[in-house]
């Protein structure tokens, strides 16, 4: 039944914007995570989609659902800061800063919950149609 | 004169079956909205409707290891053509455009709907010969 495919789909597309949304939430809470060392030192964490084609063609739907690949941190130099009073400081006196880019981020939290948004609507859609599926031939 | 109800919902039945095969393209393609490298799909209408009516219910099996002969459905989904240029990560999806589509798209599903039902009222009627 296809129309149960619709809504496979659409609960692909919320799972894969609420994994970015997530991933945005984590970068933006961690944006001001100071550390004494390169590699302790958080990196902006970003979601990588990918068309779910080889389940559409085994199911035989139409539609290709999407899947997280999975997640990748961020390979932009870390901020650096000279700041001997800070309790985190290395023996040189430099804290590093995460390479979470605040902007980059709101970006793409409103285009991530848009798609959520998106989703649903089509969930909401293929439901109220499908109700007026169940419903043919029914009263007088 | 006999009744044939497959000829009462016939035509009106692969055309909504067509309509789902469309919305869940569709819906795909919004759910790969963010999706590097993802283009954009749809169903050719007119093809898929003609190939509909033309279906004789597949091949004749006559062996169990025949393989089944309907796959008529996949040739007609098609890529869509962008109208704007590559934005950069090889994405064709327009997402106003899809979500227009599959509104149309939904809104003729239900029109569908509509219609079968105005006949089975109308074969309903004509069974019970107008006494109720």
């Amino acid at each position: 039944m296809s129309l149960f495919n619709i809504m496979k789909i659409a609960s692909t597309g919320m799972g894969a914007e609420s994994v970015r949304l997530n991933s945005t939430a984590s970068n933006i809470a961690n944006a001001n995570s100071v550390s004494s060392s390169y590699e302790e030192t958080y990196k902006a964490r970003h979601p990588v989609f990918a068309a779910a084609l080889d389940q559409a063609s085994s199911d035989m739907s139409k539609g290709a659902g999407v899947k997280v690949l999975g997640i990748v941190e961020s390979t932009k130099p870390l901020q650096v800061e000279y700041a001997p009073g800070n309790p985190l400081a290395d023996e040189n006196g430099y804290i590093y800063k995460p390479n979470v880019n605040i902007v980059e981020e709101m970006a793409d939290m409103l285009s991530a919950s848009k798609g959520y948004e998106t989703n649903v609507q089509i969930a909401d859609t293929t439901k109220r149609i499908f109700r007026r599926v169940l419903q043919l031939g029914q009263g007088q | 004169m006999a009744i044939s109800l497959d000829k009462l919902v016939g035509f009106h039945q692969k055309a909504l079956s067509v309509r789902s095969d469309r919305m869940e393209v569709i819906s795909g393609n919004l759910a790969n909205a963010n999706t590097p490298g993802y283009k954009a799909r749809d169903i050719n209408f007119n093809k898929a409707m003609k190939s509909a009516q033309y279906e004789q219910g597949g091949l004749v099996k006559t062996n169990d290891k025949h393989l089944s002969g309907r796959s008529q459905m996949q040739a007609e989904i098609e890529f869509r053509v962008p109208d704007q240029a590559d934005t950069g990560d090889g994405n064709t999806v327009d997402a106003q455009v899809e979500r227009n589509n599959f509104l149309e798209n939904g809104m003729r599903y239900q029109a569908g709907i509509m219609i079968l039902t105005g006949k089975i009222k109308g074969m309903r009627k004509a069974l019970g010969g107008g006494q109720g």
